[in-house]
């Protein structure tokens, strides 16, 4: 077994400080290996602990308790050069697709500014030509989009830019949060298609972080349904979305809104819990206290993952005769 | 046949920049009757926000209603004056806006909120009065008695909307329009807020114009669908209807873009881009992007015309009786 590409053992995320805090992530292991060329999927609602994921994987935030790896190596312990490889390697393309542009310079600046601080091309021609190449690759049409300002593209135009320019450093693993929440749903298949081109035409694997279950099924092989900071269900996509076991994923699938006048909302039983509880401690599932399965074990202490078939896990006692997987194993569960 | 609580005819609303008139809404005519509930899409730049913003007579300069008519039961709003205009919001057409986090102000309690409209309205109430009515405006709209001492900042952002919601019926209106009311929410709670809209909706009998670009949404909750592109009107008909068996090209292409469970890992767009609204196309706006454009499309802008009862479209593949109709 090669050392993964990068790592999350038993992290925790805590926010605030000694008296007021919020646990954002909670004893999260997970690893993602370089030779695994799919799409994860990370879901849950605001606060369920996806957007601090993706920060601990990118480096931005540091872990309260545990451990992120680059190739074994904790985060901030890399030297000079790993540290550069590294920043290489993990790429992102983030949410707004107007924030990540200075608007008083041209597109351009987004591609060239890369190429210049990794060395990637020896000459203006060279730059040229990689700048012309990752602008192809997403769909675009160089000779109308360099030179050009930001205010003078569309948002779909412009987060494909943002996903040229990760790919311009040819990564091993592109971070991607939310990228298609703030663009037009017209304009959305086209982001989406060049992210699954980047995916199976080079084999990168990407961290597809969302609230948008209905864009998750479509581009991912597994998602992860996180709530509160801790992982409720876990495994290939298709068999989540279409039979979800969790009360929370069966919450979340029955909410999607298909645009399908038959396929319409049906009156879950989970919908019914409609107190929303404050972030107090909780003991036991952090799920309990809106679940209509509520059992007296559910409030004692949190349930393990069990498993459900090869490639699914979920973290309820409703299926608790079923074998336990231990965190350790959690990636295991995305095998082929 | 009772007429129409709402009647636009040939609005247009044009923004006057030094370019020259960006034509946001451009020769819209539609009605829609008591009771039903209208969802108006399109794409960013296709006017949907422009249109709403005009029933609320809120256009702002460069903006200005260059013609046409939105009557209202039998009022047009255009010929009011602005302070018959501000009588006539909140009372007899509302609106919820699309972001609750910045249209409420933070320093002022819930109750005082609710009841600001109504004060402003010259509406003369008792504070036993104004409690009640306060307390009967969360109940409708699901929230606790508690939520009229709290400021804006102590609710989540599904609460907050639901405030919206419970200002924008708070003086009973006929018509109200909801721009994205849920386009910040999760998909839980935009299901709780739609489902609260729904609801009262309903129980009061009100007309709503729901305007997004979420077609999910749309197909689970509205009677009646409004396709705009490029400050036109495409298309208008029943819901299920639209999605069975669209008939302007443009409403078929972008009901096959839509991700639906049958169709995973096909992600299909419409080619090309949304011509400038400074200067469309000649003839109809979308034969730039059309797949059955013929020359007739780039000569004369077809007319919107009612092709089967309740259905209309602006298309001559529908409404020239000769030529290379299908």
């Amino acid at each position: 077994m090669s050392t993964p590409l990068l790592e999350l053992k038993n992290v925790t995320k805590i926010f605030g400080g000694k008296k007021d805090f919020t646990v954002a992530l909670e004893d999260m292991t997970f690893a993602i290996n370089e030779n695994f060329p799919k799409i994860v999927t990370i879901a849950g609602e605001s606060g369920s602990g996806k957007t601090t994921m993706g920060m601990l994987m990118l480096g931005f935030y540091s872990p309260t308790m545990g451990n992120v790896l680059y190739r074994g190596q904790p985060l901030g312990e890399l030297d000079r050069a790993t540290r550069f490889q590294y920043r290489r390697e993990i790429q992102a393309v983030f949410q707004d697709p107007f924030a990540v542009y200075n608007p008083f310079y041209k597109v351009d600046n987004l591609l060239s500014i890369p190429i210049k601080n990794f060395r990637l091309a020896r000459s203006k021609a060279e730059s040229r030509a990689l700048m012309g190449e990752a602008l192809e690759r997403v769909g675009l049409r160089p000779e109308e989009t360099l030179g050009r300002y930001p205010h003078q593209l569309s948002g779909g135009q412009r987060q494909r830019i943002a996903v040229a320019r990760a790919l311009l450093l040819k990564p091993r693993l592109l971070i991607t949060d939310e990228p298609v929440s703030m663009v037009d749903a017209s304009l959305r298949s086209t982001i989406l298609k060049a992210l699954r081109g980047l995916n199976r035409d080079l084999g990168v694997p990407i961290f597809y972080i969302t609230h948008d279950l209905t864009t998750a099924y479509h581009i991912s092989d597994y998602i992860i349904i996180l709530y509160r900071g801790s992982v409720m269900e876990v495994g290939n996509v298709d068999s989540i979305i279409r039979d979800p076991k969790h009360p929370y994923t069966r919450l979340l699938v029955s909410s999607i809104p298909w645009p399908d006048p038959d396929l319409a909302w049906g009156g879950s039983e989970e919908m019914i819990q409609k107190s929303q509880v404050a972030f107090k401690a909780i003991t036991g599932c952090k799920f309990a206290p809106r679940c209509p399965h509520k059992m007296d074990v559910c409030d004692s202490m949190p349930p393990g993952l069990f498993t459900l078939e090869r490639d699914r896990a979920v973290s309820c006692y409703l299926y608790r005769d079923n074998e336990i997987l231990t965190r350790e194993e959690l990636s295991k569960v995305f095998t082929e | 046949m009772s007429t129409p609580l709402l009647q636009i005819k040939n609005l247009k609303v044009y923004y006057h920049v030094e370019a020259g008139a960006v034509k946001a809404v451009d020769d819209v005519s539609f009605d829609l009757d008591l009771g039903v509930k209208m969802g108006l899409v399109g794409e960013s730049g296709s006017g949907k926000s422009t249109m709403a913003l005009a029933l609320m007579r809120m256009i702002k300069p460069p903006g200005k209603i260059e013609g046409g008519q939105m009557i209202l039961s039998g009022t047009d709003l255009v010929s009011l004056s602005g302070e018959q205009m501000r009588q006539t919001r909140l009372s007899r057409l509302a609106m919820i806006p699309q972001g609750a986090m910045n249209s409420l102000n933070p320093v002022m309690r819930i109750d005082k909120q609710l009841v600001d409209g109504m004060l402003d309205h010259n509406i003369i109430m008792s504070a036993q009065e104004r409690e009640k009515r306060v307390a009967e405006l969360l109940e409708m709209v699901d929230l606790a008695p508690k939520v009229a001492k709290m400021y804006p900042h102590e609710l989540s952002g599904g609460m907050q909307q639901r405030v919206t919601v419970a200002q924008s019926i708070s003086m009973e209106p006929d018509l109200i329009i909801a721009d994205e009311p849920t386009s910040a929410l999760d998909v839980v709670i935009q299901r709780q807020v739609m489902e609260t809209i729904n609801r009262l909706q309903q129980k009061l009998g009100l007309s709503v114009i729901l305007i997004g670009h979420d077609m999910g949404l749309m197909a689970q909750s509205v009677d009646q669908l409004a396709v705009m592109y490029a400050g036109r009107m495409m298309e208008i008909g029943e819901t299920r209807k639209m999605f069975r068996d669209p008939l302007h090209p443009y409403t078929q292409l972008l009901i096959e873009s839509l991700p639906v469970l049958e169709n995973k890992g096909v992600f299909s767009g419409i080619p090309g881009i949304t011509p400038s609204l400074l200067n469309p196309p000649t003839g109809c706006v979308f034969h730039t992007r059309c797949p059955r454009a013929w020359d007739l499309c780039e000569e004369k802008i077809p007319e919107f015309a009612e092709v089967r009862p309740g259905r209309w479209v602006a298309c001559h593949l529908h409404t020239v009786r000769t030529g290379t109709k299908l």
